[in-house]
């Protein structure tokens, strides 16, 4: 028998944040890729391009579809974002069937994968549709848009409902005994508290919506992807141009995704804090 | 149960309560209580951790709906399915022990959004108005100040301030300086008893026997659920005649 029992200390997480890039990783890039370049440019009149000097020459078009991607996203975002938010209210309605529904969308539309959503999205909406007269055509890219929304919707439908949740009942109790309407205490005094609450998780879905309209690839829209394979194929197919060209898809991504999840967890711990 | 309320007149109880009955699942919290109360009387009620005082003031404005009995408010009927529960919510005014002042809005902004919203009153009207509460309470030069950058007995003031703003006939207070450092619940108590010499009738949940004892004009002990003895102060206070009402004066005083 020991005098004294040991004490456990509890376990503290180092003060340390996620590892980041610094300036520092920046540089060694750029240094790398200048070191690279000469070498690329020596290559260029010899018969075969560098790989370097191809992904050069193709960075235009690449670019173009990479914009495309970016394009996809931003509307895929809006439209699930204004659908998710009228679903998310729904949720925390007082119409109990209205709610059940609301819970059922949102429930089955988080938990598919997102590439069966596109393809489900791509084969069940109609090539055109018709409203009087007038037909209007459904291009692929348009139907891919809806097919992306759809998993953002639910998720932003969830994300409102749990930041909505997330605010203490005494706020409600509150703006009862103040004779607000619930409809009025909903848009004028919760909604406003909660939605620097939805944004950091509003950013993620963004983030990762971004990454998944590569997607768009499988179902046949032009996009940085489909059009990384048609330069690999014009190119020859050469065996050791596949790592560059696909690695500029993936930096682009990367360089573009990156300072979202950056901000995206500055904002979070800044909204800790409160 | 008559539907619309009658033509009240003062010389009639403004709150009313008779035979109450809550319960929270199998958890009789009320279990039949009665008092009633005239225009411009202040009752204090008081009364151990977890019998009932809070949701008996709740229940006043419909923010806890009852089980049984019947509660009148200017002769409104809380108890009727068919209650209009914003207009027995203009008349009858709460402050919260945790205050609950909306945070994203200044002190100004939250004494003014239910008078503009609710009420929609003239904003010109109702900001004058709410500057004036705010230097009934002495809290001239915080209007701009958002509820974070308060003290507790500061944001409570405001939150006096937020429910006078709408003109109320009668106020709910629910143990308002549970919450605070001792040292602010003074600045709070100094508000409520203005408020009282003006003639507000106000009903208070509270363990501030000393502040009990000195405003109110009646004070109601509960205990498991039922008012166990009431009196005025200095009746109750100096000989209690309920041994569960003597036990827990001795402790608390």
């Amino acid at each position: 028998m020991r005098g004294a029992l040991p004490v456990l200390l509890p376990f503290r997480a180092p003060e340390r944040g996620p590892p980041t890039l610094t300036r520092a990783h920046l540089v060694m890039l750029a240094v790398a890729l200048a070191a690279l370049a000469p070498a690329a440019l020596a290559q260029a009149s010899g018969a075969p391009l560098s790989p370097l000097a191809v992904v050069w020459k193709w960075t235009p078009l690449l670019l173009a579809g990479f914009g495309f991607n970016l394009l996809i996203s931003f509307a895929a975002m809006a439209i699930g974002t204004a659908a998710g938010f009228g679903l998310g209210l729904a949720q925390l309605g007082s119409s109990r069937v209205l709610r059940g529904l609301a819970w059922a969308l949102t429930q089955f539309f988080r938990n598919s994968p997102w590439l069966v959503l596109l393809f489900f999205a791509m084969f069940l909406i109609p090539f055109q549709v018709r409203i009087g007269g007038v037909t209007i055509p459904l291009p692929d890219w348009l139907k891919a848009i809806i097919g992306f929304a759809l998993p953002v919707m639910a998720n932003v439908s969830e994300i409102v409902r749990g930041a909505v949740r997330s605010v203490p009942t005494p706020q409600w109790e509150s703006a009862d005994s103040l004779a607000f309407t619930p409809r009025q205490t909903m848009w004028m005094i919760i909604l406003p508290q909660c939605i620097k609450r939805m944004i950091p998780p509003w950013m993620n879905v963004y983030s990762l919506i971004t990454m998944a309209t590569v997607q768009a690839s499988v179902v046949g829209v032009t996009e940085m992807l489909t059009l990384t394979g048609q330069v690999h194929a014009a190119e020859g197919g050469r065996p050791e141009l596949f790592a560059p060209l696909y690695g500029f898809a993936l930096l682009c991504f990367f360089v573009y995704c990156y300072p979202i999840d950056l901000m995206t967890a500055r904002l979070e711990r800044r909204f800790q804090v409160r | 149960m008559s539907a619309a309320a009658p033509t009240w007149t003062a010389e009639r109880p403004i709150v009313e309560l008779h035979d109450v009955h809550k319960s929270f699942g199998t958890v009789e919290v009320l279990r039949g209580v009665s008092f009633s109360m005239m225009k411009g009387e202040v009752i204090c009620v008081i009364g151990p951790s977890g019998s009932g005082k809070s949701t008996l003031i709740r229940c006043i404005n419909a923010l806890v709906p009852i089980n049984r009995g019947s509660i009148r408010v200017e002769g409104q009927e809380v108890n009727d399915p068919a209650l209009d529960k914003l207009a027995l919510r203009r008349k009858v005014g709460m402050v919260f022990q945790q205050y609950n002042l909306f945070p994203h809005k200044t002190a100004l902004q939250n004494i003014m959004m239910a008078p503009l919203h609710v009420l929609k009153q003239d904003r010109r009207e109702v900001e004058e108005r709410a500057r004036l509460l705010i230097r009934k309470v002495r809290l001239d030069g915080k209007e701009d100040s958002y509820p974070g950058e308060l003290s507790g007995g500061q944001q409570q003031r405001v939150a006096i301030a937020r429910s006078l703003a709408m003109r109320p006939q009668v106020m709910l207070f629910d143990e308002v300086t549970a919450a605070l450092d001792p040292e602010t619940v003074k600045e709070v108590l100094n508000t409520i008893r203005e408020l009282a010499e003006e003639g507000m009738t106000c009903i208070l949940v509270t363990h501030e026997m000393g502040f009990a004892r000195e405003i109110a004009g009646h004070i109601y002990f509960t205990d498991r659920g039922v008012i166990v003895e009431h009196g005025p102060p200095a009746e109750f206070f100096a000989s209690p005649k309920d041994e569960r009402t003597r036990q827990f004066l001795s402790q608390i005083l």
